[in-house]
């Protein structure tokens, strides 16, 4: 008797890649941030960091046996959400503030609308508002980024984009400080250097595609610069200085809270552009980044809807 | 020297290489032949033998009054053993004329008697009659018959002939073999439809993995007009009718119209020398070549076999194992068909059969949609699949139809690239048919 064969659909073959080797790709990249991290603000950030990663896995899986789903924390999204949490907050925060953080990427805004996949804004980012919203002194106090082998406890201090908002453009760090990240800020962010080198590693594993990157950070710079009096050098610095870098690779570029089509995805870019520009120039707040992301993250399911692509052969004549 | 292109598309493992230089070896039937009585796009043919009757080679054992159809005959000589519902690749029944083989090979005269040696007075109306009665089919699978595309209507004319030689299929070698080892009778067929449509260019398009077979065509049709060739891309699916003429002339098929509404029209390698052999011989469509590859043969090879043989003389022919094969497909991996049974016969768009094993099947579980774009990335149709998929899951076919679904090809490119292994295209393609059904 010969064995039974297998009997499917078309097609036959599939890609290597599966959800979890691109999480894998997305964590090495996400790799010289945190190292950069480490070295700026010391070995605490690897604490942030890895209590971040360990609650949102373990919220996921709490959350996934209790309703009797099917466990998918091997994915490892959900250590993605978890380090860039981390990124996004302070290296001096308390740890407990991480912990709610967690919860509230992963149970809030992940699980409770169907996990992976389904939720309709960047679980990470929601979750650094509400810890903005709850603890705005905690999540503002950023420290001095510390010398290696110095004695000295890290001092508290303004970011140069604070600087920049009180009108104190004597204390801001350099430009090329700015640039690898011997700057004041959230702990993954500081380093654009640290960033673009897992940004490249992403372009080259083509999991991110170039259209939201560079459009994001087109629309700041041309607008920063038409705005501020075609000051260059400040223009650059503002990329550089903030969560810039780190919100136009990793953040907006997720996959789920971002639109599916080309053209969707730039008018996406843009409106961010516009909104962090224009948080940084006229808001309250010295940084733009999280909300611009989170509000047009929103805006995605219409953007979808309307923005569609034009089917081969559907253009000039029919 | 990149080849010319369409937007999109996918490059999967071409896995070409076990039998891309594999001389065509011709296997003769051993058994019983069958005959399926519908093996092309169209209306079936009704069986015109009785049982107990005597058939010759080439001799017609079913046929259609349908314009849109083609004939069937005979590649063996012999009695009709028995006209009954037999299985196909398919999986479903066909009534089937079954032939015992008598290994005489008696020519039917007819085909002698209608041999063409000089085709420099033949008229477009002799030669669709010629096709028609060859029973020529699309070789590439489709099998939309041949004689209808060439009977273009009085008021359009076409102006390029596309030979796809592209063979994107991975695993595919037959064309590629042909091209390289029947050149002559490729340009030879290709003059002949040539002189019948005096306004056309004829191009071959080959892909850039087979400059070998693109070298020997360039050469051939060096001092030849309007005859010339073009090297492609290697892309999946390049050899999609619509993407070939965009990748030649730059020109897109409007949805729901015809290559011929744009003044083109695709002809397959083999289906070339189809009527090479139609015109000069008068002999019918009898023979296919078929590609046996795949990690569960031993001998995988390139196979010249009589229509209606069985499936399962070629896997003995190239060395299967029963034991490593868990899934058999009849055609290429990405549109190709599993079979369940492998006691089924060759067909005129037979173009392969795959053994394959458990690591070439792969079996992976679904997960959500993480919303990567991938699939938009590479449907060649430039739809959105996994929209089209949550309107296919949901029944919404008004949505389904307003994001223009019913114009996917159904190549796969979606469900091969898909990270979560989602099976979109399956799901597209369920719902394109309840909906043609509704109708």
């Amino acid at each position: 008797m010969e064995r039974i064969l297998n009997v499917s659909s078309s097609p036959h073959v599939k890609a290597d890649h599966t959800t979890t080797s691109i999480m894998r790709d997305v964590v090495i990249a996400l790799m010289p941030a945190l190292f950069a991290g480490v070295f700026f603000f010391g070995i605490r950030v690897l604490f942030v960091t890895l209590i971040s990663v360990i609650s949102c896995v373990l919220f996921e899986w709490i959350w996934q046996k209790s309703f009797k789903k099917t466990v998918t924390i091997v994915d490892l999204s959900a250590v993605v959400t978890g380090i860039l949490l981390a990124f996004n907050l302070p290296s001096s925060i308390p740890f407990y503030m991480v912990i709610i953080g967690a919860f509230v990427a992963i149970i809030l805004v992940k699980q409770i609308f169907g996990g992976i996949g389904q939720n309709f804004i960047n679980p990470a980012l929601a979750a650094r508002a509400f810890l903005l919203a709850a603890y705005s002194t905690a999540l503002t106090d950023f420290s001095l980024p510390v010398k290696w082998g110095s004695s000295v406890d890290a001092v508290s201090s303004a970011t140069p984009l604070a600087l920049i908002k009180q009108g104190n453009l004597e204390q801001l760090p350099s430009l090329m400080d700015a640039f690898i990240g011997n700057i004041p800020g959230s702990l993954g962010e500081v380093s654009a250097l640290a960033i673009l080198l897992g940004a490249a590693y992403l372009f080259y594993k083509k999991i991110i595609k170039w259209h939201i990157p560079l459009f994001y950070i087109a629309t700041i710079f041309i607008l920063t610069t038409l705005l501020n009096g075609f000051d260059i050098n400040a223009s650059f610095y503002g990329l550089f200085a903030g969560g810039i870098m780190l919100g136009a690779f990793f953040m907006a570029t997720d996959y789920t809270t971002s639109p599916m089509t080309e053209k969707g995805q730039i008018l996406f870019a843009i409106g961010a552009g516009v909104i962090t520009s224009v948080i940084r120039l006229y808001g309250g707040y010295p940084e733009g980044v999280s909300y611009s992301i989170l509000i047009m993250n929103l805006a995605v399911p219409l953007i979808d809807r309307y923005v569609k692509t034009k089917p081969f052969g559907g253009g000039k004549k029919a | 020297m990149r080849g010319l292109t369409f937007k999109r598309g996918i490059h999967p493992n071409y896995n070409k290489e076990a039998t891309s230089s594999k001389i065509i070896e011709t296997l003769m039937p051993k058994g019983e032949v069958v005959f399926p009585m519908s093996q092309h796009l169209g209306g079936s043919c009704t069986p015109i033998v009785k049982k107990g009757d005597r058939v010759l080679v080439g001799q017609k054992v079913g046929d259609s009054a349908a314009f849109v159809s083609a004939p069937i005959h005979s590649s063996v000589s012999g009695t009709v053993k028995a006209i009954e519902e037999r299985r196909i690749f398919r999986g479903t029944k066909d009534l089937c004329v079954v032939i015992e083989n008598d290994f005489t090979y008696e020519d039917a005269p007819y085909m002698s008697e209608n041999a063409i040696s000089s085709y420099t007075d033949l008229t477009k109306e002799q030669l669709i009659q010629i096709v028609k009665d060859a029973g020529l089919v699309g070789m590439g699978g489709a099998g939309f018959p041949t004689h209808v595309k060439l009977a273009v209507p009085p008021d359009k004319e076409i102006n390029t002939i596309i030979i796809n030689g592209a063979e994107c299929e991975p695993y595919l070698t037959s064309d590629h073999r042909v091209m390289i080892e029947e050149t002559d009778r490729v340009i030879e067929g290709m003059e002949i439809l040539l002189r019948v449509f005096k306004k056309a260019e004829a191009v071959i398009c080959v892909e850039d993995n087979k400059k070998d077979a693109y070298e020997m065509l360039t050469q051939g049709v060096k001092e030849k007009e309007r005859l010339k060739t073009a090297l492609v891309h290697t892309k999946y699916p390049q050899g999609s009718e619509k993407h070939l003429i965009y990748a030649v002339t730059g020109k897109e098929v409007p949805i729901g119209k015809l290559p011929i509404d744009i003044g083109c029209a695709v002809f397959n390698i083999d289906s070339v020398i189809a009527v090479w052999r139609a015109v000069t011989k008068g002999r019918p469509i009898m023979r296919r070549i078929v590609t046996v590859a795949g990690g569960g043969v031993d001998n995988p090879c390139n196979i010249k076999v009589r229509l209606g043989t069985s499936y399962r003389e070629l896997l003995e022919y190239a060395k299967w194992d029963s034991a490593r094969t868990v899934k058999i497909i009849s055609g290429g991996p990405m549109m190709g068909t599993a079979i369940s049974d492998i006691d089924v016969p060759v067909v005129k768009g037979t173009s392969a059969i795959l053994c394959f094993t458990e690591k070439e099947m792969g079996r992976d579980q679904i997960s959500n949609c993480i919303r990567c774009g991938k699939c938009v990335d590479v449907c060649p149709m430039q739809l959105v699949p996994n929209t089209l998929q949550a309107s296919a899951l949901n029944h919404k076919y008004e949505e389904f139809l307003s994001y223009d679904g019913m114009s996917c090809i159904e190549c796969g490119c979606c469900s091969y690239i898909c990270p979560a292994k989602r099976q979109l295209v399956q799901s597209i393609r369920t719902a394109k048919t309840a909906i043609r059904s509704r109708k």
